[in-house]
């Protein structure tokens, strides 16, 4: 199937201002998507709020556009009245980990066959800027004009940490190692999680003039490196990126399975 | 209509169950595949016996992370094609009530049972009450309806477990049992029929699933994994699906037919009972466990030659209306006993043309009959 076919076209132009990095996420996405040979039918996409969010809109699977922070509780029902279902759920970094936190670190330890894609852009960008969990201590936003004062969240320590058996983190500079993970990632039965860095030059870059969007995307080649990089004991400001955790362990469904049987045979 | 008989799943007879457990029973009977809840007391017993009756659910238990997590996993399980609910008391409704705007919203069919306690927040948590009513009509933002029944009996809980199940299919809306703290743990005599009659949601290949000619209309429902394309949104959508929130027109006809679906079909969702109304001179309206008061007291009094009657309302919303305009004319008073501070003795004062007395009690105990028979009194 072309890559086009999983589009609908008919909703562009996208709501992405120039220079976003969500694009390079979708255009990954669907190329992923495309060499695993998914079928559109075999596919829901479920997706909160925020610019993350309208990525839903804009593929052609069964979609489900849901509220704030509850992607990942949307779509865990879904896999579970239809498992042989691929849930694929895009979000960002404040609808996975602000509002919708718990709900993403219970369906970590659920280790539940759904794929979650973290568009970390450091920042609300729908609201126009507020700071976000990824913002970073110092940063600039509208509701941090004088510095933010919260550290951030390590995505990949806390997805490793909450029970998520495969975790990776990649950039919209890196796009071929961004396909290759998110196709690992779908491919992987359990919970998987890929973070993927990911530039706003509207509010993120202008607020805290870190330069356009080429800047921001040259900021993610040169401080990030490889997993295990020599680089990084020289600075350990560097952010590491790859794949930080792939383990097979006992999926949510299939143990609820096993979970019927008992009940069946009587417990 | 989609109608169907089915066996029943108990063997038919007598049982002598909790409230809440015939909830359970009433639910599996329905046919829900689907179920995700969180503890909360007093409607924990109700998840309990569903994660028991594992096998008889053919489907899912999930005790999810919290109330939020438990209403939008239900509505996930309903749009890949289950039936499906979910179980709480009040301070768990609350949570709800943005999963609430979302069903109701993208017009998907789902139970909820609300087992009220004494509020505001925490309250008493394992007392009486029956200050969810209100809340159960507008507890998310923005207009939209409902169907909240109001069991006062283990057999109702039994009973209008289906009914809700078969309204929310038949009207793709969210649906609330309203019981109470006191039906929740009663215990009591309630019977099983051999036949169970079951409401399975309309499908239509190639139609539009949100959207219609008929402006008060109920769409046919596809769902995830079944060939059809499908969009589904809390944003403003129009009949396919996509997303408009820009156009006056798709909003304003969205937003009018999921109402008017509920509130032009008022005749046939709401159900009421009345006593003793045809010479009353004080009516009597009442609904839930307190209905049971009512009853006990308006009989009383008839023995002693009252000309009293009794409405109870099985359904709350939508309101009855049209009943309490023409029996409170006819009665010329109305008199409504209620565990909360009047949420529905507000609601008859909008539609009666009549005197309304409401009869305030929260303090955590059930409306005693003798208060009831005494304020009647009182009143003739």
């Amino acid at each position: 199937m072309a890559v086009m076919d999983y589009v609908r076209e008919r909703f562009m132009p996208h709501i992405w201002c120039p220079g976003c990095g969500h694009g390079t996420i979708m255009n990954n996405l669907v190329r992923a998507i495309e060499s695993l040979g998914l079928k559109k039918s075999e596919i829901v996409m479920v997706t909160g709020i925020g610019c993350s969010s309208r990525i839903s809109g804009y593929l052609d699977f069964h979609t489900l556009h849901t509220i704030h922070g509850r992607a990942l509780a949307f779509a865990t029902g879904v896999k579970l009245a239809r498992p042989e279902l691929t849930l694929i759920v895009p979000m960002g970094d404040g609808d996975a980990l602000a509002i919708g936190g718990n709900h993403f670190l219970h369906a970590a330890r659920r280790n539940i066959d759904i794929t979650a894609i973290i568009m970390n852009n450091s920042i609300y960008g729908m609201t126009g800027g507020q700071f976000s969990p990824l913002s970073g201590y110092g940063k600039t936003a509208t509701t941090a004009p004088y510095g933010n004062i919260y550290e951030s969240f390590d995505i990949v320590q806390l997805a490793k940490a909450a029970g998520a058996s495969f975790v990776g983190r990649t950039t919209t500079y890196h796009v071929t190692s961004m396909m290759e993970m998110i196709e690992e990632a779908i491919r992987h039965k359990g919970f998987s999680v890929v973070e993927i860095l990911t530039q706003c030059p509207t509010y993120f870059g202008r607020k805290n003039k870190v330069g356009d969007a080429v800047d921001m995307l040259n900021y993610y080649k040169d401080h990030t490196v490889p997993i295990g990089s020599d680089k990084k004991k020289e600075n350990p400001a560097l952010i590491e990126r790859g794949v930080f955790v792939r383990e097979e362990r006992a999926e949510y469904c299939e143990e609820y399975e096993k979970t019927v049987k008992r009940a069946e045979k009587g417990g | 209509m989609p109608f169907r008989e089915t066996e029943s799943l108990l063997p038919s007879g007598s049982y002598y169950f909790s409230g809440n457990e015939a909830a359970t029973e009433g639910a599996l009977a329905a046919g829900c595949r689907y179920y995700a809840g969180y503890p909360i007391t007093p409607s924990s017993e109700i998840m309990e016996r569903i994660a028991v009756r594992l096998k008889e659910l053919k489907g899912v238990f999930m005790q999810m992370e919290d109330e939020i997590a438990s209403i939008c996993s239900v509505i996930g399980a309903v749009w890949a094609g289950a039936k499906g609910m979910t179980a709480t008391s009040g301070p768990g409704f609350s949570l709800m009530q943005e999963g609430i705007g979302y069903g109701a919203f993208t017009e998907t069919p789902m139970v909820v049972v609300d087992i009220q306690r004494a509020g505001p927040c925490t309250g008493q948590a394992t007392r009486v009450g029956s200050g969810d009513h209100q809340q159960a009509k507008w507890g998310s933002h923005g207009d939209y309806q409902v169907i909240a029944l109001s069991p006062w009996s283990v057999q109702e809980m039994y009973d209008l477990t289906i009914d809700a199940f078969n309204l929310a299919e038949q009207y793709r809306v969210p649906v609330f049992l309203m019981g109470e703290e006191s039906v929740g743990h009663l215990r009591e005599r309630m019977d099983v029929r051999p036949k169970v009659t079951v409401f399975d949601r309309a499908k239509k290949k190639g139609t539009p699933p949100f959207g219609m000619v008929e402006e008060d209309g109920v769409p046919p429902m596809p769902c995830f994994g079944e060939g059809e394309k499908l969009l589904v949104t809390g944003s403003t959508h129009n009949d396919a699906g996509i997303r408009k929130t820009d156009d006056p027109l798709v909003h304003e006809k969205l937003v009018s037919r999921i109402n008017n679906k509920v509130l032009n079909h008022r005749e046939e969702i709401i159900q009421t009972e009345s006593y003793y109304v045809d010479d009353a001179t004080c009516l009597v309206v009442s609904y839930g466990f307190t209905a049971r008061s009512a009853l006990y007291a308006v009989n009383k009094l008839r023995g002693e030659g009252g000309r009293v009657g009794l409405l109870r309302l099985k359904t709350i919303w939508p309101f009855p209306d049209q009943v309490i305009r023409v029996l409170g004319k006819k009665a010329g008073k109305i008199y409504v006993p209620e565990m909360n501070r009047g949420q529905v003795a507000g609601e008859i004062m909008k539609y009666a043309d009549c005197d309304v007395v409401p009869y305030f009690q929260t303090n955590g105990e059930i409306i005693d009959p003798r208060t009831i028979i005494n304020q009647v009194r009182s009143l003739a």
